[in-house]
């Protein structure tokens, strides 16, 4: 298996423009084609296919990319990336209710917001350490959902009703779908408008990680004290990370928010940020198809087997760790973590108490820092 | 706004220090499991859960209709912490041998430890919703539901500080969470393995080159953390005398984030980081009212945190004889 | 770092690959679905749905109006109608965004022309929308709030009277039959327990009581800052809004404390759970409100009693929180179809002009979808049992 996908890589990587741009768009249009009636059955037999393309998947893939960037980039560790996703709900709900602003104004506000309470929340923050900054960003999730159930001014425990969906375009019909047709009950073109979203959000991720911001990352999450002595300014690179992760999340929840006619507080839990967490570890953190794969599989899998409704999430549970057990460093991951996995931290840095061991040549943290 | 807490100022503080005791408890699970592993133990909410649920089992057995008294009261007391203690002590070491140590071996990273450690977490819950509760507890189609424990002590009052009444109960259990932590205090100042869990989390390299066997150390850790967890359960169940399968979450969070605004890692900052906590959280209600307790905690939280990164004690194991 | 390591669409490629190739090899497996009723040849068998938390942890209030509406069903069948009937359950867990996938699916894939549910206010006011543009009827058997009336849905109808009606009710009650002057009211801080606690303080200040309140989050455990609060505030009587599993627990703490002020509680607490959590003891007397009417063992009605026996002889339970509303929404559109209607929009029109005795109530609908009976009822605890006290209007504090 490692063979050939180093196979395959190695010939992607050499592959000439032409046709790696061909594959692309033949990704793009299958995406398209995904919501089909013809797998539907298979893929969905105990709920509407379209509509689990919709919300948890293409969700579930926007967040991980989002969270991604910094988790998978940046390596630093976020327990509460669900108040971005809840930023960019309320958002949609509020500016929508109460300005009657539309979609795509409030898109970029909802980007911006976000953003912005990402450089909020990283400012004061991002100087602590690993494991401190995941309790800080739990933390934070919890205020902003707690605040929000809080507030009767937004909408209490309630939340807020009657949501306006996008602005429709009618009669561009095609293969009998009303394409930009925002309405209540077809799911399909939310769906495609989250195929664009993410497309575009895949696009610039990219660009970014191959730039010097991406390098700059890779020697942040690499070894922190290491990159800032190299003339890395670590803050401002971290900083970035937050607030770039932070709008893509602010962005899923403007257009999710866009369809689903009401929110409340409840729809933001601790449990979805792990989720989000546990989709792009599964699938190999830092590296996009990976994650990709990972939300996937994550979102899909209890819809699939909802027949076994009652032991689902159980054995997810058992999955997870199983999987963690077998390949740690994901099902799909980057060639460059996993060397930088072999090597020891990952990034993330490895246990205490390692035990120098044949097979594994981890360098153990030292606990004084 | 500030009158409510004036007025009943000892009874928040007082009702503040027993569920800080608790906290404390189940803090020191997470900061010893850190300060060795350099881990967040996320099932360690489960293993606290399993606590729970092993007194509430010992009085379901015990068939107590009504309350105890003289020595079948301590009796039941015992019986019900060491039933707790046991259960979570022996599920912390299983939940370190099929989770954790595979990729301690394999030396994957804290990241990956973190995503089996929800899981487990996960698996745990559903467990007792699916399995256990319905067929060990015999409570069919009722794994989700809050099950009561019935009463096994009554609640008197014991004496009063400025206007405010202390139970009998509440006074066992700050007692009892208190002892527990001198204890081990003294385990891992004053015994050779806590010479050894010392030197396992200030260089571990070092310490398996001098001859500390590391996988019995990690062991020993989580059986430590374990029973704490579980005698917190136990006393739990004492006090409020109600459990379910997801009951581990949320105090869980709070014990985490004790541990962590005491300096995680750090022992006797896990004890204070859960009284700070706990009467953060009963003033900030009185003054804010309760809905804003959770806001108020973790906002203190990282308020904390701006000016002492890394806690109020400072980390470390080693640093905890300080 | 190796120069030319583009990987974004080779992996991206396997990844998705592999779901297409997954998504095909399963499709050729599956040997096409369901085709549902013709529309044009005169269907056998019409498919009604139930939606509601059948698994989670609210389905203690979702399993036995299920059941009713089974029994309503069987009812039906067993008469040896030209049309029969078919109930699906769909378990939307009491999530919201769930319960709109379920309804699409039960529009597209299962064809349905009613739906019993969503069973809470949450879910319906996403799901509802979807059966609106579906033009789906649709009677819920316990969604209790207030706003849902308030959308012009037009195949929306419920069996309950709503928040509106039963927190002014309770805070009648407690005002007048139980005298209380100065009351404090906690919510749980959900959807249901926030409107409807908000809804008793609103009528409590217009009868001229004092209202001091707070609120406690449902999955915590530890609630003496709450307690402490009452303590005080010296109440005579406590409301909370919101489910058994905080309001047993709240129940508990006070009266440790010694609060003894009587404890008042919404629908959302009518579970035997209440009891459990708080010990027999001190959950003795409280009082809990419900627009839902229980069978009894001391019931009188002919018809309830029917009820209550056939239930038990088929689910083997007695029959318990909005069983009866559950049989008496199925019945609705039993009736309706009895009466000839077999396609969606007759039958939403039939439902419309329901006028029948129902277990629960005389069933009518008024053009927004609320029931025309307004009756409350108040329960209370005696003996670590929950017993009928009778309706909020004439029953009486012994």
């Amino acid at each position: 298996m490692g063979a050939f996908t180093d196979r395959v890589r190695d010939r992607w990587a050499t592959a000439p423009g032409w046709q790696r741009w061909t594959v692309y768009v033949l990704l793009f249009i299958g995406a398209l084609l995904l919501p089909s009636e013809s797998i539907g059955h298979f893929m969905s037999p105990y709920s509407d296919w379209a509509s689990v393309l919709f919300f948890p998947v293409g969700t579930y893939i926007v967040l991980a990319i989002g969270l991604n960037i910094v988790v998978g980039q940046a390596g630093l560790l976020d327990l509460g990336f669900v108040a971005f996703f809840a930023i960019g709900g309320y958002s949609m709900a509020l500016l929508g209710t109460r300005l009657g602003l539309n979609f795509w104004e409030i898109l970029i506000a909802g980007v911006i917001l976000s953003a912005i309470s990402g450089v909020v929340l990283g400012g004061p923050t991002l100087r602590l350490r690993g494991d401190y900054l995941a309790i800080v960003t739990l933390g934070f999730g919890e205020i902003v959902r707690q605040t929000a159930e809080n507030t009767d001014a937004i909408g209490g425990p309630r939340g807020i009703a009657g949501i306006p969906h996008p602005p429709s375009i009618d009669g561009v019909v095609i293969f009998g779908v009303d394409i930009f047709h925002y309405g209540v009950l077809d799911p399909r073109p939310y769906y495609y408008l989250l195929v664009v979203v993410a497309t575009l959000i895949i696009i610039f991720v990219k660009r970014w990680e191959k730039s010097r911001v991406g390098r700059a990352w890779a020697a942040i999450r690499e070894d922190e004290d290491a990159a800032e002595v190299m003339g890395v300014p670590t803050f401002k690179f971290k900083l970035l990370a937050f607030a770039i992760g932070a709008s893509i999340g602010g962005a899923m929840g403007v257009v999710w928010a866009g369809k689903t006619i009401s929110i409340n507080p409840n729809d933001f839990l601790f449990m979805l940020s792990a989720t989000i967490l546990a989709a792009v570890v599964l699938g190999g953190s830092g590296n996009i198809p990976g994650v990709i794969l990972g939300a996937f599989l994550v979102a899909w899998l209890p819809e699939r087997f909802r027949g076994l409704s009652e032991y689902r999430i159980m054995v997810f549970g058992a999955a997870l760790v199983a999987l963690m057990i077998f390949r740690p460093e994901g099902l799909l991951p980057s060639r460059r973590r996993k060397a930088e996995l072999a090597e020891g931290t990952g990034g993330m840095g490895a246990m205490g108490a390692e035990v120098p061991d044949p097979q594994a040549h981890a360098e153990p943290e030292g606990a004084a820092k | 706004m500030f009158d409510n807490l004036l007025g009943s100022f000892w009874p928040y503080t007082i009702d503040g220090l027993i569920l800080g005791a608790i906290y404390g408890l189940v803090a020191l699970g997470y900061t010893m499991v850190y300060g060795v592993l350099r881990l967040i133990n996320f099932a360690h909410s489960e293993i606290f859960m399993i606590g729970t649920m092993a007194s509430a089992f010992v009085v379901m057995v015990m068939g107590v209709t009504k309350p105890l008294t003289g020595l079948a009261l301590v009796g039941g007391l015992l019986l019900l912490v060491l039933a707790g203690g046991a259960a979570s002590a022996g599920s912390a070491m299983l939940l370190e041998r099929i989770a954790y140590r595979p990729l301690r071996k394999r030396g994957a990273s804290r990241l990956a430890a973190l995503i089996s450690a929800i899981g487990a977490s996960l698996f745990l819950q559903e467990l007792f919703a699916l399995v256990i509760i319905p067929y060990v507890f015999n409570r069919p189609q009722q794994g989700r539901n809050q099950m009561g424990v019935a009463r096994i002590m009554e609640k008197d009052t014991l004496f009063s500080i400025g206007g405010a009444q202390v139970r009998v109960d509440q006074v066992i259990i700050f007692v009892a969470a208190l002892g527990m932590m001198v204890l081990l205090d003294l385990l891992v100042n004053r015994t050779k393995i806590g010479r050894g869990i010392r030197a396992t989390s200030q260089d571990p390299e070092t310490a398996v080159l001098m001859g500390v066997d590391i996988d019995k150390i990690v062991r020993v850790t989580f059986l430590i953390g374990g029973l704490m967890a579980g005698v917190a359960g136990a006393l739990f169940v004492l006090q409020f005398e109600v459990t379910k399968f997801s009951i581990g979450f949320l105090l869980g969070i709070k014990a985490f984030t004790a541990a962590v605004l005491g300096g995680i890692g750090n022992l006797r900052g896990a004890l204070l980081g859960g009284l700070f906590l706990g009467l953060i959280e009963n003033y900030g209600a009185a003054i804010f009212g309760s809905g804003w307790k959770d806001v108020i905690a973790f906002s203190v939280l990282v308020l904390v945190l701006m000016f002492r990164p890394t806690g109020i004690l400072g980390e470390s194991l080693q640093q905890a004889r300080a | 770092m190796r120069p030319k390591i583009a990987r974004l669409g080779g992996v991206l490629a396997v990844g998705v690959a592999l779901t297409v190739g997954l998504a095909a090899c399963g499709g050729g497996g599956d040997t096409g679905s369901t085709t549902g009723g013709g529309d044009s040849a005169a269907p056998t068998t019409l498919k009604i749905g139930f939606m509601g938390d059948l698994s989670g942890e609210s389905s203690g209030i979702v399993i036995p109006p299920s059941n009713g509406a089974q029994l309503a069903v069987d009812e039906y069948n067993a008469t040896n109608p030209k049309v029969k009937i078919e109930m699906i359950k769909y378990d939307s867990r009491a999530d919201a965004t769930t319960a709109v996938n379920l309804a699409q699916k039960a529009i597209k894939d299962d064809k349905v022309v009613a739906l019993v549910g969503p069973a809470f206010s949450g879910e319906s006011k996403q799901a509802v929308p979807v059966l609106e543009e579906a033009k789906i009827p649709n009677i819920s058997a316990s969604a209790t709030n207030v706003d849902l009336a308030k959308n012009g849905w037009k195949y929306w109808h419920r069996v309950v009277p709503n928040d509106g009606v039963q927190g002014p009710s309770i805070a009648d009650f407690i005002a007048g039959a139980a005298a209380a002057k100065n009351v404090f009211v906690v919510d749980d801080k959900s959807e249901y327990g926030k409107g409807l606690a908000d809804a008793v303080r609103a009528q409590l200040k217009t009868k001229g009581a004092t209202v001091s309140d707070d609120a406690l989050d449902p999955n915590a455990t530890d609630y003496s800052s709450t307690v402490n609060k009452a303590v005080s505030a010296k109440p005579d009587a406590i409301f909370f809004g919101g489910y058994y599993a905080g309001a047993g627990k709240l129940l508990k703490q006070l009266r440790d404390k010694g609060v003894q002020a009587k404890f008042f509680s919404g629908d959302g607490s009518l579970d035997k759970g209440i009891i459990e959590s708080a010990g027999a003891a001190q959950a003795e007397g409280a009082l809990i409100g419900c627009p839902c009417r229980i069978p009894t063992s001391a019931e009188t009605d002919e018809k309830v009693k029917k009820f209550a026996a056939d239930y038990k002889a088929k689910f083997g339970a007695d029959p318990l929180i909005y069983a009866t509303e559950g049989y008496d929404a199925m019945t609705a559109f039993t009736k309706a179809i009895a009466g000839g209607a077999t396609t969606a929009d007759a039958i939403n029109e039939a439902v419309g002009k329901s006028d029948f005795d129902g277990i629960s109530k005389h069933i009518s609908f008024d053009p927004t979808g609320e029931p025309s009976a307004k009756s409350i009822y108040m329960y209370q605890v005696k003996d670590g049992q929950i017993g009928l006290l009778g309706d909020t209007t004439t029953a009486k504090l012994s």
